[in-house]
């Protein structure tokens, strides 16, 4: 069942390469050339394999390939997730089927530690937040997604606090440039979760509340009352 | 009774195969497709579309297709011929459910004898009229036309379908459409003539072209089933009977690769989907949307059924259930003019029987649907030159051999069994 069509239209390529393909490296395997002409050459002619060129063979091929794939992926049991969710090849015996997918509300991916995601705003040891108002991460902000109305602490020693923290995180970028920015690590965009779906632009802008709802105690070393990192008040 | 009378009627008997058979299956292919293809290339596929906690891993989606069609805005674009653009998708839907009619897609049953036993001795006492024989009275044929010349009636019928096509393509005013329209008028002339010379040699061999006296011809021993066809060239006694059997299952096995490539190319679908060709042409649908387009899109699915009864009923022996005769499951036994005697037989009742054979057809079908979604998630499309080429040049000449050679086996079978 080879096909004379094909076969025609493969030899004009190949005299086609003859053609262009001379002085190149890569091109048609020369097994003598002629003294009088360089161009007149004997070259090794490429026929494809009578199971190439036969279209119930390749077809057979074909089908076996992807049904192959078809069983696999029906009777084999899915992968187990925390298998899946790691990225490479597969390492254990649970990669058996090849389905990779991820489905996602049920199954999640486990991210880099680095990945950033929704911000939360840190918390003092007595839970107050621990942002300053000083006003660096709306200044650095790309997006200007950043709206921090300020007002005076009771505390002394702290002088600042935010009394608005608002960031619309559809308009975030999500460079994480407002945590490098924060000199006292009070934003920080690890929590490992995605922006939530709305049904309503302004549902999409975090408050200063939801994002200490999402906040730590840090560990890091504040001015104001207590030790400081330059060691003032440490006994 | 009256009420097996209307059931044998027809017009309830194809709303029946329609509404039980056809359109679920066809639905279901829809979703099929997409997870089958997507299994083959290592994805899950839609499994998401549910009713509150019902999911089915998906096989709702069909639903949830059919709403969006029905519902999406039925947009008629400017200089379309509006008349011929409304017919259009009518004519590619129409002529597929027409051709059903010739389908036999389950066993003649006889509803009075559900719980009897069909042996010959039953048979032969009803015909008789004896005390206490099966009632045979009300027959219920499940095949709607049996008509002598069956399988020319569904060439006929689905060279019709062809219209729908062109006449989308030219409706619509788009050179695109028009394009797509005459690249599916090409391809179905040119295949209609190839497939109905493939399909020659199992007259020849069955010598009937009607798809119910095909599928009792075949029997239910499956070396006797139109891709083999054993007993129809094996003539019977001597020992090299089984040489012209065996050339003849050869020349049959051909005429199945022949008609499949063929039918393959009439649903218009990969590797023969040139008039759709999403890359280049969208194809004679192009202006078409909402459930206009769906209709195209059921006829085609609906074809992908039909090419599938088709082929079970020619070469897969119908609704046969392999050993399985009207009287139960049989071992051994010998094949004559009205279907296999003697042998082994396990007892079975009418109504069972009758509940495998359809089921056997059911599965049949799907099997052979399933296969070509499988070859088109696998092949790639052909160049319009290599399609022409390879009916014309390829697929012809061998279906010509392909019927002189079988009547040349026929004929050695026949003068070797005289
Ligand atoms: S991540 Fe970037 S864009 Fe988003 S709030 Fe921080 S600085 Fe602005
Ligand atoms: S979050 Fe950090 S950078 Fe932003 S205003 Fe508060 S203290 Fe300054």
């Amino acid at each position: 069942m080879s096909t004379a069509h094909d076969d025609k239209h493969g030899e004009g390529e190949r005299r086609h390469d003859l053609g262009h393909g001379h002085g190149e490296a890569a091109g048609p395997v020369v097994l003598s050339v002629s003294d009088r002409h360089p161009r007149v050459r004997t070259i090794q002619v490429v026929r494809p394999r009578s199971e190439d060129s036969s279209f119930l063979a390749a077809t057979a091929k074909g089908l076996g390939i992807t049904l192959k794939h078809f069983a696999r992926n029906f009777f084999l049991p899915m992968r187990k997730a925390q298998a899946r969710s790691k990225a490479g090849a597969p390492t254990d015996d649970s990669w058996r089927n090849e389905i990779e997918t991820v489905q996602y509300p049920e199954e999640k991916v486990t991210y880099p530690e680095r990945f950033r995601g929704l911000h939360r705003l840190m918390l003092r040891d007595d839970g107050a937040v621990r942002c300053v108002a000083c006003m660096c991460c709306p200044t650095v902000c790309p997006a200007h997604c950043i709206t921090i109305i300020p007002e005076e602490s009771e505390n002394k020693g702290i002088e600042k606090r935010p009394a608005v923290f608002e960031i619309d995180e559809l308009r975030c970028v999500v460079c994480g440039l407002c945590v490098e920015a924060c000199p006292c690590d009070a934003i920080r965009m690890d929590t490992g979760e995605h922006a939530r779906p709305v049904e309503d632009r302004a549902d999409a802008i975090e408050t200063k509340d939801s994002m200490m709802g999402r906040g730590i105690h840090s560990i890091a070393v504040q001015g104001g009352e207590g030790p400081d990192w330059r060691g003032h008040g440490v006994e | 009774m009256l009420v097996f009378q209307i059931l044998d009627f027809p017009a309830v008997k194809w709303l029946f195969l329609v509404l039980a058979l056809v359109m679920p299956l066809a639905s279901l292919l829809t979703w099929a497709e997409r997870r089958q293809s997507a299994m083959m290339q290592d994805r899950l596929g839609p499994n998401r579309a549910n009713i509150g906690p019902i999911r089915l891993k998906g096989i709702l989606h069909f639903v949830a297709d059919a709403l969006k069609m029905i519902f999406k805005e039925d947009f008629i674009p400017a200089n379309v011929h509006k008349g011929l653009f409304a017919l259009a998708p009518v004519l590619a839907l129409a002529p597929v459910l027409i051709a059903f009619a010739i389908i036999p897609f389950g066993p003649t049953i006889y509803p009075h004898a559900i719980t009897k036993v069909l042996d010959a001795d039953a048979l032969a006492a009803a015909a008789a009229g004896a005390q206490g024989a099966p009632n045979l009275a009300d027959a219920i044929r499940m095949q709607i036309l049996s008509i002598d010349f069956g399988l020319i009636y569904y060439f006929a019928v689905l060279t019709l379908a062809n219209y729908g096509g062109t006449i989308a393509g030219w409706a619509s005013y788009n050179k695109w459409a028009l394009l797509g329209g005459l690249r599916s008028s090409s391809q179905m002339m040119s295949y209609e003539v190839a497939m109905g010379m493939s399909l020659m040699p199992m007259f020849l061999a069955y010598a009937t072209l009607e798809p119910g006296a095909l599928v009792l011809a075949q029997g239910s021993q499956p070396w006797n089933w139109g891709v083999i066809g054993w007993g129809q060239f094996a003539a019977s006694g001597a020992g090299a009977g089984a040489v012209p059997g065996l050339f003849g299952a050869l020349a049959m096995m051909g005429a199945f690769v022949l008609f499949f490539t063929a039918a393959i190319a009439e649903t218009k679908r990969a590797p023969f989907d040139i008039p759709e060709g999403e890359p280049e042409i969208i194809g004679y649908f192009v202006e078409y949307s909402g459930i206009r387009w769906g209709m195209f899109f059921l006829a085609e699915f609906i074809e992908i059924v039909f090419i599938s009864a088709v082929i079970a009923t020619v070469f897969f022996g119908g609704w046969q259930v392999p050993f399985l005769d009207a009287d139960g499951f049989r071992i051994g036994g010998e094949l004559g003019l009205t279907g296999v005697s003697g042998g082994h037989v396990f007892a079975m009742k009418h109504g069972w029987v009758v509940a495998l054979q359809f089921l056997a057809f059911g599965g049949k079908v799907v099997l052979l649907s399933m296969l070509q979604l499988l070859i088109r998630w696998t092949l790639p499309r052909f160049r319009a030159d290599q399609l022409m080429n390879l009916g014309w040049k390829l697929l012809l000449p061998l279906a010509l051999v392909n019927i002189m050679v079988t009547a040349l086996i026929k004929l050695i079978s026949l003068s070797m069994g005289s």
